[in-house]
């Protein structure tokens, strides 16, 4: 997991950009339902207007508003009212005073509020009995009232706490509405006015998170790719610089899934890792910070879906985990058995085994059905669960504030907003959750990857290594010795035999005795284990592994072509070699006659891998390529496999005219391909058997022996032996 | 043998919609796949009217839970102006019939989502079923022009495919028109003002998705190209290691990686921000349709047109709007890959198949052996005629072998022989009767073979060579394996004739499993034998056992050897040369050293030397 964010690293200042622009727009989608719930509260239930205090009011009003207020709240309404004609202006505009204002002035004006709601039979009822028989014009009694009032008042303030801050809000807005559109004031302008600020603030919030999102998109791409990008080339350096003893420990397979399915894994893990992973933690926090300035105590309630959710998931997965796990087991088997149905046809038909290969197919698809159905059915559960558990804990949310609505200490915009909140808050966590079981198969592809990063070749240039100048191309085996890594014997055993220019020395052994591994430590596919080649008296660990190789044409046992063409795969070796000399080289691989018959000749398309020519055709071309590098060393191994006895011949006659000088070094399964060489080397479990030409092998040779017996007939072996 | 040369299909992550593989024929590749599920019809009519219900029933809930939101606003209302208070009761009723819509409509959703997976399941069996019988029925010619990649493709990836999108596509598309059409007539329901005001959005995201598409489409393209280039290159390079290593080409191979992986950075990175681009838009144009209908159920609301509640259910209606449209763009694509992923299957399973039975089928009930080739003509196409006129009479025990350069078509004759081919003219008969005559399977009941690829399963070697005759007892097989010199080495094997053959049967050497495979066709017993270069790839002293055991498997019996060796088959009855596909030269060895023709120049080839 860990490997997984470590990519991001170089890219800190972008995955930092992309934090900042994330947390911008968590606060714009955080923001959002705010504005929706205004447009809803204040928009639409308190007709556009905010404050208490109406904008304009009339005399009559202003007067009776009076009524409840102490003398300095007198003083202070009447400062910030401008008489204008029969009504008074506010003068007030700024919004924090008027905030102030509203906490200040909401008890008397409710008051006057509540009182001009009731009939003055009510009104009787509710205050004190003795006060209603008193004269009402006697500045003596008017003081009386007053202070009558003022206690009663400090009585009603008792109750009035009771109703909740928000109801009161509510209502003092109500109160200065009636008062605007008493003093003419076009309440619906204000509204209208109101809902389209409201609504265009929103826009730009909503305009603000969708650049906000898409720089976060530009950004996270930019460093997904990066990644990606530089992992492949990582993994692919590293390999190509690879020895053949950490390709055999990997795989060939292996290093190819790594090199691309793997890092495309991580890429796209990383762009969503970066887009949304990141995202859900922030939203997450601040719609609980929201959740918690709502003031509202329903916390619990996202507690609680929170931990459905988990509860739910964890199930699920517990029951649907080992069955998952085995889903790739039985697409393998039916793969197993698909292939070998395919591969095995026409024995399949010889021996009539159709119904028992369907029923072996059927077997594995029964398995496998079984196996998906159980899972896919788990998996069901899933989406109307957790609709269900978003939709309930709506329901709930509404329920639970119903009841503060009704006590007064929430407003409907708020219960909406908290709803908002809590389904961000669910919805990030539910990201998460998937990301939880997304990112350990990344981390696995990751991990995968450094492996091959963290590999180093084990073959690599001594520090005073010098480049091999021009070279006769004497090789010498002294007493060679090598063991495979990991491996508990030696394959090839105290081998030393030396091979000169313009001489075959010829190696041959039944399968597993060595032959390809000893000249693969040649051009240092491997390392000694003991003793030392040399080439020209010097060892080949003390000489550059590129002027080693320059050196040497070397024909792998299957041939390997590139895509291309035929001639630029001829060409592969030496660039700069001429037409003639390629044609020439191909001349002598035998291949003319091929090239010749396609359209295109020389310029034939090769498809990758070499798909399009025969097992042959690619042999000779391999063949055609060693030769066109013009090395002073040619190795075959096992080369003329591929070919009939017939092309054999020709090849090695041809090669015989024409590559007088250097050494050339065979491999071989039949005695009739190197028969005729200097030096024949049998290889008999990785040491060697007898040494000498063919008829000196014949003699003294008993492994020989055998093997000429089984390829050659009697008559002929006493021919050969005379 | 892993299948690592296709290219990969997609990977996970987020992934824009565009790199889609499209069907050649769209209509048609669904038409035979509806016609393919036919027998689920009663199974998918209530999934359809399950994604129906639930949709309904989820529709439906926001209004009613906007009725608590009103009926809240409304007592609210009532108690500022002290008329009255909040009826929680009747809210409390109104949620709870809410949490039952919402129950139902998931309890409807699950049982869609239950009975859909079921059938998907099954179609995704059968269909495999079917590949798996198809591929029996297939003449041989089909599988020579193709990897077996491609059919393996087909049974996994795209039956994986076309489930995958069957599992979700289908209940998508019904759940997203449904739900379209149930906000659609909630809004207008509420009032049809705002629904033609918040429909507006739906030409303006059509817009700005198909622009976004159009863009991100060709470097999704670029991308997908790269993609298998480096790929390409990767496979390549990795494979041909060693030629790289010897031939100093890695600078080369680096720098050539680096153009091709810095070009696919380029269009990886503009795809993803292109199709990354698809949400925020949307969600834009979402939030333009929220503040369009907020604003003007706003001024509705101030003329008494509509209740707040009301506002409300509407602004999450446009929410729930906007969302099947962007899921219905996505299923699209699911939809077309499903389509050419059934275009491919029903194209296998409805390739031409050979006839297995005939009218009147020949029955022998012993074949002696007598194989006569009377003026066969045969070509793997019309135009290309490689065996114009052979005739030759074979009479029982006779030992026939086939020589010639590799590629010379050897092993035509033995797939004639078989049918696996047919002849374009003549006839081959068996003991006087056509094989024509005969059920294919039949035929091949009078025929045992050891081939080159020596083609055993993952099992146990016990089963391995039963394989020849299902019905035989331990001891048969055991003296099957004692007739073919294979015994020896069994026993010599961690749990003997019990041990367990893995997926390559890597476990056993080359030269075992082909002592494997003769002791499979001695147990077999079949009148005809056909032996296809079964030593060219052992060593020779595994060589020797195998000629041994292979003296023992065709005495008395009528076989046809196909030699690399000319050493080994210079006492055959008959010897065919063949070369590029043609049959050049017959008769024994000593007729044919005598003619001094093309068999004569191969056989010294094998001696004479280059010096």
């Amino acid at each position: 997991m860990k490997r997984l964010f470590k990519n991001m690293l170089p890219y800190w200042k972008s995955v930092l950009i992309i934090l900042l622009l994330l947390t911008l727009k968590a606060v714009g989608d955080l923001a959002l339902p705010e504005y929706t719930s205004n447009i809803i509260d204040t928009g639409i239930i308190n007709s556009g207007v905010e404050h208490i205090l109406p904008e304009k009011i009339t005399e009559k009003s202003f007067d009776s508003a009076k009524l409840f207020m102490t003398e300095k709240e007198i003083k202070l309404f009447e400062d910030i009212y401008e008489k204008d004609g029969n009504c008074y202006n506010l003068t007030v505009t700024d919004e924090k005073t008027l905030k102030k204002l509203d906490d200040k002035f909401i008890v008397p004006i409710m008051m006057d509020y509540a009182l001009s709601k009731k009939s003055s039979e009510e009104f009787k009822d509710m205050v004190p009995e003795n006060m209603s028989d008193l004269p009402m014009d006697n500045p003596q009694t008017m003081a009386l009232i007053k202070e009558k009032i003022l206690e009663f008042r400090e009585e009603a303030e008792k109750e009035i706490d009771k109703v909740g801050t928000d109801t009161l809000m509510s209502t003092g807005i109500a109160y200065a509405v009636e008062k605007d559109k008493e003093a003419n004031i076009d309440v619906n302008a204000i509204q209208t006015n109101y809902l389209w600020t409201a609504g265009f603030n929103m826009l730009m919030i909503a305009l603000l998170i969708a650049v906000a999102e898409i720089t976060v998109g530009f950004f996270a791409s930019r460093v997904g790719a990066g990644i990606g990008m530089n992992l492949r080339r990582k993994v692919f350096k590293n390999v190509v610089g690879y020895s053949n003893n950490e390709i055999d420990k990997f795989s060939t397979a292996s290093l190819i899934t790594r090199t691309t399915n793997d890092v495309q894994q991580v890429q796209n893990i990383s762009i969503m890792v970066l887009r949304m992973a990141l995202y859900a933690p922030i939203i997450g926090i601040g719609g609980v910070i929201k959740v918690f300035n709502t003031g509202a105590s329903m916390a619990w309630v996202i507690g609680l879906a929170l931990l459905l959710i988990t509860g739910i998931v964890g199930v699920l997965m517990a029951i649907a985990m080992p069955k998952f796990k085995l889903v790739q087991t039985l697409v393998d088997r039916i793969n197993l058995v698909a292939r070998e149905i395919l591969t095995g046809i026409p024995v399949i038909r010889a021996f009539k085994r159709e119904d028992k290969e369907e029923q072996r197919f059927d077997d594995a698809n029964v398995a496998l059905t079984k196996n998906m159905l159980f899972t896919n059915r788990v998996m069901t559960f899933l989406s109307p669960a957790m609709m269900l558990i978003m939709n309930g804990i709506s329901v709930l949310i509404v329920w639970v504030a119903s009841g503060f609505i009704s006590e007064g200490t929430m407003q409907v915009g708020e219960m909406t907003a908290f709803i908002t909140y809590a389904m961000q808050i669910v919805m990030s966590f539910l990201v998460l959750t998937m990301m939880s079981i997304m990112l350990p198969r990344a981390a696995v592809a990751a991990n995968r990857i450094e492996e091959v990063i963290e590999t180093e070749s084990t073959l690599n240039n001594k520090e005073n290594a010098v480049d091999l100048p021009e070279c006769k191309g004497v090789v010498e085996f002294k007493n060679v010795s090598f063991k495979y890594q990991n491996a508990e014997s030696n394959v090839i055993e105290n081998v030393s035999f030396r091979a000169e220019p313009g001489k075959t020395t010829a190696i041959i052994g039944s399968t597993g005795s060595g032959k390809s591994t000893l000249v693969n430590l040649i051009p240092r596919l491997y390392d000694v284990t003991e003793g030392a080649i040399t080439v020209d008296g010097r060892d080949i660990r003390d000489i550059t592994m590129k002027s080693l190789r320059e050196k040497i044409g070397y024909v792998p046992q299957k041939g390997i072509l590139f895509s291309g063409t035929i001639e630029s795969n001829i060409r592969f070796g030496n660039k700069n070699a001429t037409d003639e000399e390629v044609e020439k080289s191909a001349q002598i691989a035998q291949a003319t006659e091929f090239i010749e018959s396609k359209y295109d000749k020389y310029n034939s398309p090769i498809a990758q891998g070499g798909s399009n020519v025969s097992g042959g055709q690619k042999q000779r071309l391999s063949i055609a390529r060693a030769i066109a590098k013009k090395p002073q060393i040619y190795i075959f191994d096992d080369s003329f496999s591929a070919l009939d006895m017939k092309t054999d011949a020709d090849l090695r006659k041809a090669l015989k005219e024409n590559v007088k000088d250097s050494t050339v070094i065979i491999v071989a399964q039949r005695i009739s391909t190197i028969m005729n060489a200097e030096q024949i080397i049998v290889l008999d479990e990785g040491k060697i058997a007898g040494m000498g030409t063919h008829k000196e092998l014949l003699k003294n040779c008993e492994e020989y022996l055998e093997i000429a017996k089984s390829q050659l007939s009697a008559s002929e072996l006493e021919k050969e032996a005379q | 043998m892993s299948n690592h040369s296709r290219p990969p299909r997609g990977g996970h992550g987020p992934r824009g919609p565009m790199a889609v593989e499209k069907a050649k024929d769209f209509k048609g590749s669904i038409g035979k796949l509806i016609k393919y599920m036919g027998r689920y019809k009663f199974a998918i009519v209530i999934v359809g009217l399950c994604a129906v219900a639930s949709t309904v029933f989820s529709v439906v809930s926001p209004k009613v839970l906007g009725e608590a939101t009103t009926e809240l606003a409304k007592g609210i209302m009532s108690k500022i102006q002290g008329t009255g208070s909040i009826d929680l009761g009747l809210i409390g009723q109104i949620l709870l019939f809410v949490l039952c819509l919402y129950l139902v409509s998931a309890l409807f959703q699950f049982i869609q989502g239950w009975i859909m997976t079921g059938v998907t399941q099954k179609v995704c069996y059968r269909m495999r079923r079917d590949i798996s019988e198809k591929i029996n029925r297939m003449p041989m010619k089909y599988f020579e022009s193709r990897t077996y990649g491609e059919v393996l493709s087909r049974i996994t990836n795209d039956v994986d495919t076309l489930g995958m999108g069957l599992n979700q596509s289908i209940t998508q598309i019904i759940t997203s028109v449904c739900t379209i059409i149930g906000v659609m007539i909630m809004m207008l329901t509420i009032s049809p003002l705002m629904t033609l005001i918040a429909i507006i959005i739906l030409p303006v995201s059509a817009f700005l998705l198909g622009l976004i598409v159009k863009h991100s489409q060709k470097y999704f393209k670029t991308q997908q190209e790269y993609l298998g280039k480096i790929n390409g290159i990767v496979e390549e390079t990795y494979g041909g290691h060693l030629i790289i290593k010897a031939f100093n080409k890695e600078e080369e191979t680096i720098e050539n990686f680096d153009d091709t992986n810095k070009v696919l950075y380029k269009s990886a990175w503009k795809s993803q921000f292109l199709s990354g681009m698809m949400h925020p838009a949307m969600m834009f144009v979402g939030n333009i349709g929220y503040a369009a209908v907020a604003l003007s159920g706003g001024l509705l609301a101030i003329n008494g047109v509509i209740q707040i509640g009301d506002i409300q259910a509407f602004i999450q209606y446009v929410r729930n709007f906007t969302q099947p449209i962007q899921q219905i763009s996505q299923v699209i694509n699911q939809v077309q890959s499903m389509a050419a992923a059934s275009e491919r299957v029903f194209e296998f399973l409805n390739e031409e198949e050979e006839q297995q039975t005939v009218e009147n089928p020949v029955s022998l009930g012993e074949v002696k052996g007598e194989v006569k080739f009377d003026h066969v003509k045969f070509g793997y196409s019309e135009d290309k005629i490689i065996v114009k006129d052979f005739s030759a009479d074979i009479s029982q025990g006779q030992k026939i072998a086939i020589v010639g350069p590799t590629g010379a078509g050897k092993t035509t004759m033995v797939k004639l022989l078989m049918r696996f081919y047919d002849v374009n003219s003549g006839a081959i008969t068996i003991d006087g009767h056509n094989i024509k005559d005969f059920n294919r399977r039949e035929l091949r009941d009078a025929f045992g073979m050891v081939l080159q690829d020596t083609w055993l399963f993952k099992g146990t070697i016990m089963e391995n060579i039963r394989y020849g005759r299902l019905d035989a007892t331990d001891a048969e097989v055991i003296a099957a394996a004692k007739a073919a010199h294979a015994d020896r080495f069994i026993r010599t094997l961690p749990n003997g004739y019990d041990m367990e053959l893995n997926e390559d049967a890597s476990n056993v050497s080359q030269g075992q499993k082909q002592l494997l495979t003769i002791a499979r066709a001695i147990l077999a017993d079949n009148p005809i034998l056909i032996l296809d270069e079964a030593t060219s790839s052992v060593d020779t002293r595994t060589e020797v056992r195998i000629q041994k055991a292979m003296n023992n498997l065709i005495k008395g019996r009528t076989s046809f050897i196909i030699a690399h060796r000319l050493s080994t088959i210079k006492d055959a009855d008959l010897i065919l040369v063949m070369k590029d596909g043609d049959i050049v030269e017959q008769g024994t060895h000593t007729q044919l050293i005598e003619k001094k023709g093309f068999y004569a120049e191969l056989y010294n080839s094998q001696f004479c030397n280059a010096s």
